[in-house]
């Protein structure tokens, strides 16, 4: 019995993936609406259900890809994998008019670039409080507070060692998972309520996994201004860490 | 036809990934540089560009319309596949760098966002 529900769930994991994570919706939208009255959104009960349920998944398996490790459920990593999220992205601008993104432009690369710099600075920052002298060591983990992409891209290329890459990896893990649970609640506070403050956050963010969930759960209609100039972030991040940042780094220490 | 719609996002998505794996290329750096965002700003031009109507409106719309719905879903299943453990696991040094780094980058949200406007009244 136990094989034949195994033979079935594996074949047809994408179609298990829809249905748990259907599930998961309705479960979350119940909670929201019964036990918070509303006041907590639905989707963002999912994306922390999701969450929790990727560092069950990472503790049982000891993998890295969260709760797609465990056989039956591998058709999430399929169904939340980067080619069905950049679909679904990319989706959202339709209907997006032109003249909303033409107002915000230059802010928006503004922001991109400023988020960059901040990111890298302040985490730059932590490891010579940690006590870090390298500048190689120093810059990687500022590029890890970029996003857990640039990190390692960084480290690689200036010739870190593999605890320190995987250091950078784990702090960009952690930003990328604060905004996506943190968006909603400060959204408000930091006036992120429309086209231009949400170019300007994914400018700064930048963490594509970050501002896909953390706009999705804040206001679905902002997530295509913020996505745009998110997916710029990394790249910019990857260019400007082994380059720029390591010189300035290298002056410095 | 529905599936027209879905024709042109899929299009659309790999013209920008082509974009951004060929700036990536031409900058030296082994990354996609804002392949989807450039796969956005296509699909936004082609949906406010008449041209394109055949593949923008009616049952083509629902195409398009059915994935910007199965977004939230599919975010979820992102989530649930995070390296959650890893992130937990990284030390104090991981855990304050990455906070520190989303406090600050929250608190330019309001001022940049005030540079933008203040362009646009000029």
């Amino acid at each position: 019995m136990i094989d034949l529900i195994t033979a079935v769930f594996t074949r047809n994991s994408l179609i298990v993936a829809f249905a748990v994570i259907g599930a998961t919706i309705w479960l979350s939208y119940f909670i929201a609406d019964k036990l918070t009255a509303g006041r907590i959104h639905g989707s963002a009960i999912a994306i922390a259900l999701g969450l929790v349920a990727a560092y069950w998944g990472g503790t049982v398996t000891g993998g890295t890809k969260g709760i797609a490790d465990i056989g039956l459920l591998g058709g999430i990593g399929l169904m939340g994998g980067g080619m069905l999220r950049d679909f679904a992205i990319v989706s959202t601008a339709f209907g997006v008019q032109l003249g909303e993104l033409k107002k915000a432009g230059l802010a928006g690369v503004v922001s991109i670039f400023a988020g960059v710099i901040v990111s890298f600075v302040v985490g730059a920052a932590v490891a010579v409080a940690f006590g870090y002298t390298d500048p190689i060591a120093i810059t990687t983990i500022g590029a890890g507070a970029v996003t857990y992409i640039v990190g390692p891209v960084t480290g690689e290329a200036i010739g870190a060692s593999g605890d320190v890459i995987t250091l950078s990896v784990a702090a960009g893990l952690v930003k990328s998972i604060l905004v996506m649970i943190g968006t909603p609640l400060v959204a408000r506070s930091i006036g992120l309520n429309n086209p231009q403050s949400a170019m300007v956050f994914g400018g700064l963010m930048g963490t594509t996994s970050g501002v896909a969930a953390g706009l999705a759960a804040t206001d679905p209609k902002l997530v295509p201004y913020g996505a745009m100039t998110a997916t710029f972030y990394t790249g910019v991040g990857c260019l400007l860490g082994p380059s720029i940042l390591y010189f300035c780094v290298s002056a410095v220490f | 036809m529905l599936v027209y719609g879905v024709a042109l996002l899929s299009a659309c998505l790999l013209l920008g990934m082509l974009a951004g794996q060929a700036l990536g290329l031409a900058l030296g750096i082994d990354a996609n540089v804002g392949g989807v965002g450039i796969a956005m700003l296509l699909l936004v031009i082609s949906s406010n560009s008449p041209r394109f109507k055949t593949l923008t409106s009616g049952a083509a719309a629902q195409g398009i319309g059915f994935w910007s719905a199965m977004y939230i879903p599919i975010v979820v299943a992102m989530a649930a596949q995070q390296n959650v453990a890893a992130a937990a696991s990284g030390g104090l040094l991981a855990v304050v760098a990455g906070v520190a780094a989303v406090v600050v980058s929250f608190a330019l949200v309001p001022i940049l966002s005030r540079l933008g406007s203040r362009g646009d009244d000029a």
